[in-house]
């Protein structure tokens, strides 16, 4: 099997069989990056650009290495330094990409919604790196090929996603990829950080932790975004670490092999606990190796690349 | 020389006429309905209506024709040929433009720019608040004295309740309807999009339907409290119908609009990020759709408006939260009506008619909507059967900003007629 789409916009749509070819691939990537020479030369020739209109290190940082690590050229393009602060348009960004023969681009922006609109004017492939509170649909895809890692399947599962759901990309990638996989997915957080009608997206949503950890296989934690409390969406930090800060007490509701996610950077103390941070149960950091493993597939399936195909 | 129009079902509401007949005008005016068989001189200009269906020239209460200051969105010339092509005789023009029209000067403006430039009559809304920002009333008087049909800060609500009470006082005082954008500003903040199901899955910010519903009880009440004259614009929730037909019951004078693209549209629609979409207030749901088309059947709500908000290409041409809201709307109302209100037997063709035709009239007490013998021959000419695929090759306004593009619809005007002349024939926009 082979990618079908030009572009990578979101999970929601994507079929099973679709992230599978993904996951099933990312493994042997991930064998890349555990060599001491981490270098193919799959993509040689082919470029890629991360167009960031946000900040970020993690992300930016896994697609520029997955790019290297499999001979690609890679260049980063922060907007606060490009021509977008003299009021270029993100269609005319990206045409001038396309004219300079990008094969790929890599966005991420603060608007839902961005990468489609350029994708629709760019002939170069286009990869949702995150916008707006819409999808995040790689880390999504590192998420579940965690989960799949440890846990040894995806169906079944019952995973529970944990904090500012309203504004999290990284809730409904993770929404839309593990139900299409068979998870049972539930959502909790404050009513405040609950976006409506989210029973019909086939989830079930919590404002009470433990209701929403009991049996849970898997802990998904969202990182809160502290200005929100700014803005007056929940009383106080310290309340929101009461309430629904995951420690260590409130994890033995879950099921005794509980895996906990986080897709980073953490606010230690607020949402989650030290010692539940950096426990063996959570795998936090071995997310950010997988989410090269799996960027590297990605780029290797939309380059033409075949899932069955070796890569050297 | 005498025009007549031969042969079409004549639907003029306001004389309870629906029969097949002549029409003939001279001198601009309408001089009578009737079989003129035999009447015709060789001088006379003859239009063959067999088929088609012959109505007053249709009103729209809500409309944006962007000049002064906002010309590369629309001018009053391209805007009322917009209204021509989509068979609209005369627009009422939002004061939003730039400066704010609040002041005799701005009405006048738009009447000697209409004069200059319109293909079809304009008249001028003058804005409640000086600069429409909500804080004190503009001369209201003054500009009702020079010709301003009604008053409203649409674009946005008045927030300030002493101050909208104030403006419905004033506005009663000297004989105006208040048209009111019912938003609560704070509920509304930063949303591009209703706040539902889709708002969720798209990850954009909502606004909520009790957003309008809460400005629309507000109002209510002081319209109430005051005796003023209110209308609603672009009626979007079944909250806010229900509200209105409460009013109704209890004598309030309030009445309501609907724009196409609320009967048209969902907000499912929004999916794929189409900034032609963005609208304010947004696409609502399925429930607030089926409610509209309740309020149109059972007479609660009575008036069809298209809020025509033209933008430039370059202004949409952007990512959704950033884009401006609204939709190009002259062109296509009829046809986008038609297909959700007549088809679906929502509205008899009287009541249909009626609802572009006297009834805006009658509320904001215009000349026209009637083919009365005597009165000015605004006259709009729809073919039923005729289909056309919506495309912006022939379109009119500087907005291209339309959702509808590459939609056959049924049911088109194909020609208008302003005093007496030919302003659009065959779907072609003349002068």
């Amino acid at each position: 099997m082979a990618w079908q789409h030009k572009d990578l916009l979101g999970l929601r749509g994507l079929s099973k069989q679709e992230i599978e070819l993904i996951l099933d691939t990312a493994a042997p990537m991930k064998d890349i990056i555990g060599r001491d020479i981490k270098k193919v030369p799959t993509l040689r020739g082919k470029s890629v650009v991360c167009l960031f209109y946000e900040a970020s290190t993690r992300t930016r940082t896994s697609f520029e290495l997955s790019g290297k690590f499999m001979s690609a050229d890679t260049v980063n393009i922060a907007a606060s330094s490009s021509s977008v602060v003299k009021g270029e348009s993100l269609i005319d960004t990206g045409k001038t990409l396309d004219a300079m023969g990008t094969d790929i681009i890599v966005i991420r922006h603060a608007a839902s919604g961005a990468p489609h609109l350029l994708a629709k004017h760019v002939k170069a492939r286009v990869i949702n790196a995150g916008d707006g509170a819409h999808e995040h649909p790689t880390q999504g895809l590192l998420d579940m090929y965690t989960i799949k890692e440890r846990k040894g399947r995806l169906e079944g599962l019952t995973v529970t996603i944990l904090g500012d759901v309203l504004h999290s990309r990284v809730a409904r990638s993770n929404i839309w990829g593990l139900r299409t996989m068979g998870a049972e997915v539930r959502v909790c957080g404050p009513s405040t950080l609950l976006p409506p009608e989210l029973a019909a997206t086939g989830v079930q949503a919590f404002t009470c932790i433990e209701e929403a950890l009991e049996g849970a296989d898997v802990v998904n934690v969202l990182r809160l975004q502290l200005e929100r409390q700014k803005k007056g969406l929940f009383p106080t930090i310290r309340e929101y670490a009461r309430q629904f800060g995951l420690n260590q007490e409130r994890l033995k509701r879950c099921k005794s092999d509980v895996l906990v996610l986080h897709p980073g950077p953490m606010n230690r103390g607020v949402e989650i606990a030290d010692d539940v941070a950096d426990a063996d149960f959570a795998a936090i950091e071995e997310q950010v190796t997988n989410g090269v493993a799996v960027r590297m597939a990605i780029l290797y399936l939309m380059m033409g690349g075949s899932g069955s195909g070796a890569v050297h | 020389m005498a025009l007549y129009i031969k042969g079409g079902r004549v639907i003029d509401p306001a004389n309870g006429i629906n029969k097949i007949a002549d029409i003939k005008i001279e001198e601009g005016v309408i001089a009578g309905i009737d079989d003129f068989a035999g009447a015709i001189t060789a001088a006379d200009e003859v239009i063959d209506a067999a088929g088609k269906l012959v109505v007053p020239g249709l009103i729209d209460i809500h409309c944006h024709l962007r000049e002064p200051g906002l010309e590369a969105k629309e001018t009053i010339a391209t805007g009322t040929r917009a209204a021509a092509r989509g068979g609209f005789t005369a627009v009422c023009a939002m004061p939003n433009t730039k400066p704010v029209c609040d002041s005799q000067t701005g009405v006048e403006f738009i009447y000697n720019r209409a004069k200059a430039t319109g293909l079809v009559r304009v008249y001028p809304i003058g804005a409640i608040t000086k600069g429409s920002d909500g804080q004190e009333l503009a001369e209201m008087a003054d500009m009702a004295a020079c010709g301003a049909v009604a008053f409203s800060d649409d674009g946005k609500p008045v927030p300030r309740s002493d101050i909208m009470r104030l403006g419905l006082q004033y506005a009663q005082m000297v004989g105006k309807v208040i048209i009111s954008h019912c938003e609560d500003p704070e509920l509304a903040k930063d949303g591009v999009m209703h706040e539902g199901y889709w708002s969720t899955v798209l990850g954009l910010r909502g606004i909520p339907a009790a957003a309008e519903a809460i400005m629309v009880a507000r109002d209510i009440l002081l319209a109430e409290s005051v005796g003023a004259k209110l209308h609603i614009a672009h009626v979007s929730t079944a909250r806010s119908v229900e509200l209105i037909r409460q009013a109704q019951w209890r004598g309030v004078n309030v009445t309501g609009e609907v724009c196409p693209h609320h009967l048209a549209l969902t907000d499912a629609d929004v999916e794929g990020f189409n900034t032609a979409t963005k609208v304010n207030p947004p696409l609502r749901t399925d429930k607030d759709r089926e409610a509209l088309r309740s309020a149109l059947n059972d007479g609660t709500l009575t008036i069809l408006a298209t809020d025509h908000a033209p933008h430039t290409a370059e202004e949409k041409a952007c990512e959704y939260n950033y884009a401006p809201f609204g939709i190009s709307g002259l062109e296509t109302a009829w046809p986008l009506f038609w297909r959700e209100l007549v088809e679906p037997g929502v509205m008899t063709l009287p009541s249909f008619v009626a609802a572009m035709t006297v009834a805006p009239a009658k509320r904001l007490g215009l000349p026209g909507g009637t083919l009365s013998t005597g009165a000015a021959a605004d006259v709009t000419i729809i073919d039923p059967e005729y289909t056309e695929t919506v495309t912006l090759e022939n379109w009119q306004s500087k907005g291209k900003n339309t959702p509808f593009v590459g939609q056959t619809l049924r049911s088109w005007p194909v020609a208008t007629i302003v005093g007496g002349r030919v302003v659009m024939r065959d779907r072609q926009v003349i002068g």
